[in-house]
């Protein structure tokens, strides 16, 4: 199988779409020159600058735009270079995209994605660092993706481009670099799924995006102690894959969800509320959120250390959960 | 314009579509008042000479982007009058199912992609459906109709320097009916308005009398040629809103005297005027009056009598994948 970084996969699905059908293209500032971290190199040489469109530094026309193309029969990926840009056009995403289907009584239809590099990487402070998936996953009309691995981000953005509703497609910053092996023959995923990556019976360790992996780490620590973690990467927020975490969750009795965003009205608080709900006699311990303090994302690395959460935090808050430690 | 080369056929149709907007108006209004209309409606009374003007010109398959005051627009672009009662009324058969009402009223099957609730936002939404259009090679235009308060809006800017650098088919109408919801525009607005603002983005445009509809028809005419050669282009069209921001406003921050004022330039007597010049009997004319009022008697009636959707509908057209009912799972 081959290797390749998780900014190759999502380049590879974006121009393997491109080539099976004629209705897709992206725009976006900066596309032709490869976009600002290279996503879309090669792409206008193959597909033509009518495809591969360089937009103006417009955000609320980049996602506006979209709309009218995708209700036309389009399928636009829209890149909006930052997630934090993409507020500049949230009437765009909010009051039409994820609305004009609904609102006209099923007459419109608006198959486009929303690409929004997202979260932490190093010193990139308040305005170029944030996870806001929890905003996206409230708004009804809208798929909310957020792929961990290369070829999930292959999958998935393929997925996504395919899905007749728009989708909100997370990739995060500090995975670009990330190698994986990518199966060109396997079955794309559906969107909605989630993967249990590593088998556990102790308890569940639920994340997505690039905490997947801090939780992954942590199952290691954890074995290394004696305790069986199960971790859960679930890929998307809406719709998020009740079925796999309570079905998880059933078996280890302890959930331990891990993200990036801030913790208050985050969506592990959604995810607890339901598992707590739904299995509350078959729980051994409440279930818990590790994630950011409600602080805005700080330049200087040790302020901006205190959002980013370890694998050994992860590691410690499971043992004091499952009552291994009295830390 | 002479009597002997103005076309009383074209124009009887005209008076004729901008009589139908004003009954469907003045039936809405009158539903509104009765409580049959639940929600804000804003009607366009004063203004049908932009409507029908600029929508006569379109074919079926080219593509419209109203406002919150769309109706009229809605209607002159060929969708039913019933279906949009209904749709105002929140009832079963209206255009949107009962799911927008009158600030998002649409009806694809005739190329209108929806009035909307936001001010300015159908200005990037019909820059993106022209550049589906240029994409696929397809040989038709959209209008994009916008209020003047929307100028100072950012996409206004975005769009209009969208449309210009990518070349696109799209006619901007700032319909300007003077007030920016109850505060007249002048009075927020920098600079010389729309066609200053167009023409610094390298786009043609011209401010015409809105109220004169043969003088709308004609520069639409000659704005769709030349958007079709030569890309973007905006229209002005000065008009006036002769009722409040919506129905139930009595618009008493006019200074007194200046909508009786305005009366006095109603489009549908100038229009009427025209025609009687031009030697249409009057008699002609009070028949398209007549049957413009019930037309609309009648839909208003159907509508007043059909039923609302089922509850369930509620839960129809919000996505194709995940459960949004609270009690999934």
């Amino acid at each position: 199988m081959k290797q390749m970084t998780y900014l190759e996969a999502g380049r590879e699905g974006l121009a393997e779409m491109m080539r099976e059908d004629p209705t897709v293209w992206a725009l976006g500032e900066d596309l032709g020159r490869g976009g600002v971290f290279g996503q879309y190199h090669g792409l206008q040489q193959e597909f033509g600058k009518d495809r591969i469109a360089d937009t103006p530094i417009s955000e609320s026309c980049i996602l506006g735009s979209a709309v009218g193309a995708a209700m036309m029969g389009t399928r636009p990926v829209v890149e909006m270079r930052f997630a934090d840009f993409a507020l500049c056009a949230v009437d765009e995403l909010v009051n039409q995209a994820a609305k004009a289907r609904y609102m006209f009584g099923g007459q419109a239809r608006v198959p486009m994605v929303v690409r929004e590099p997202s979260g932490l990487w190093r010193s990139s402070a308040a305005q170029h660092s944030q996870s806001l998936e929890a905003w996206y996953a409230h708004i009804p009309g809208l798929v909310v993706v957020m792929p961990a691995t290369p070829a999930d981000n292959k999958s998935l953005l393929k997925q996504a481009i395919r899905c007749d509703d728009p989708v909100v497609y997370l990739e995060h910053k500090d995975l670009w670099a990330l190698q994986g092996p990518v199966d060109d023959d396997a079955p794309d995923l559906p969107l909605g799924k989630a993967r249990i990556a590593r088998a556990g019976s102790q308890i569940t360790l639920l994340s997505w995006s690039a905490m997947f992996h801090q939780a992954m780490q942590a199952a290691e620590l954890l074995a290394a102690q004696g305790v069986s973690a199960e971790v859960i990467d679930l890929r998307s927020l809406w719709p998020w894959d009740k079925a796999t975490v309570c079905e998880s969750v059933g078996r280890t009795g302890h959930l331990l969800i891990v993200h990036e965003a801030v913790r208050v009205g985050g969506f592990g608080a959604e995810i607890a509320a339901t598992v707590s709900e739904k299995l509350f006699g078959q729980l051994k311990s409440a279930p818990a959120r590790l994630a950011a303090p409600r602080i805005p994302i700080s330049y200087a690395p040790t302020m901006e250390n205190e959002v980013r959460i370890s694998a050994e935090q992860i590691a410690a808050a499971a043992l004091k959960q499952i009552g291994k430690i009295n830390a | 314009m002479t009597a002997s080369n103005f076309d009383r056929t074209r124009y009887s149709r005209f008076y004729s579509q901008m009589l139908r907007i004003r009954a469907f108006e003045q039936a809405a209004i009158k539903a509104k008042e009765e409580g049959l209309v639940l929600g804000a409606i804003h009607p366009s009374i004063g203004q049908e000479a932009a409507a029908v003007g600029v929508c006569e010109n379109l074919k079926p398959d080219d593509i419209l982007l109203s406002t919150h005051r769309g109706h009229g627009h809605t209607l002159s672009k060929g969708a039913s009058p019933e279906a949009m009662m209904r749709e105002l009324l929140g009832k079963v058969g209206g255009n949107c199912g009962g799911k927008g009402g009158s600030m998002h009223i649409a009806d694809f099957s005739v190329g209108m992609l929806g009035a909307n609730g936001v001010v300015g936002a159908n200005i990037n939404i019909a820059v993106g459906a022209a550049h589906a259009i240029k994409l696929k090679g397809e040989d038709k235009l959209v209008v994009c109709i916008f209020g003047d308060g929307a100028i100072n809006r950012g996409p206004f800017l975005e769009g209009l320097n969208w449309a210009k650098i990518f070349n696109l088919p799209v006619l901007f109408v700032c319909e300007d009916n003077a007030y920016s919801a109850t505060t007249h525009t002048r009075d927020t607005t920098a600079g010389e308005g729309p066609v200053a603002r167009a023409k610094a983005l390298g786009l043609e445009a011209q401010s015409i009398d809105g109220n004169d509809v043969v003088a709308v028809d004609i520069a639409t005419q000659d704005y769709i040629r030349r958007v079709k050669m030569h890309g973007p282009h905006l229209l002005h069209l000065k008009t006036y809103r002769l009722g409040g921001h919506t129905s139930t406003d009595a618009a008493g921050y006019r200074p007194t005297g200046e909508a009786d004022e305005k009366w006095n330039h109603d489009p549908l007597v100038r229009c009427r005027t025209l025609l009687t010049e031009a030697g249409v009997a009057v008699a002609e004319l009070d028949n398209l009056e007549a049957d413009a009022s019930r037309e609309m008697a009648a839909i208003y009636a159907t509508a007043r009598d059909a039923p609302f959707p089922p509850a369930i509908e509620a839960y129809a057209d919000v996505q194709d994948i995940g459960d949004p009912r609270t009690e999934a799972f």
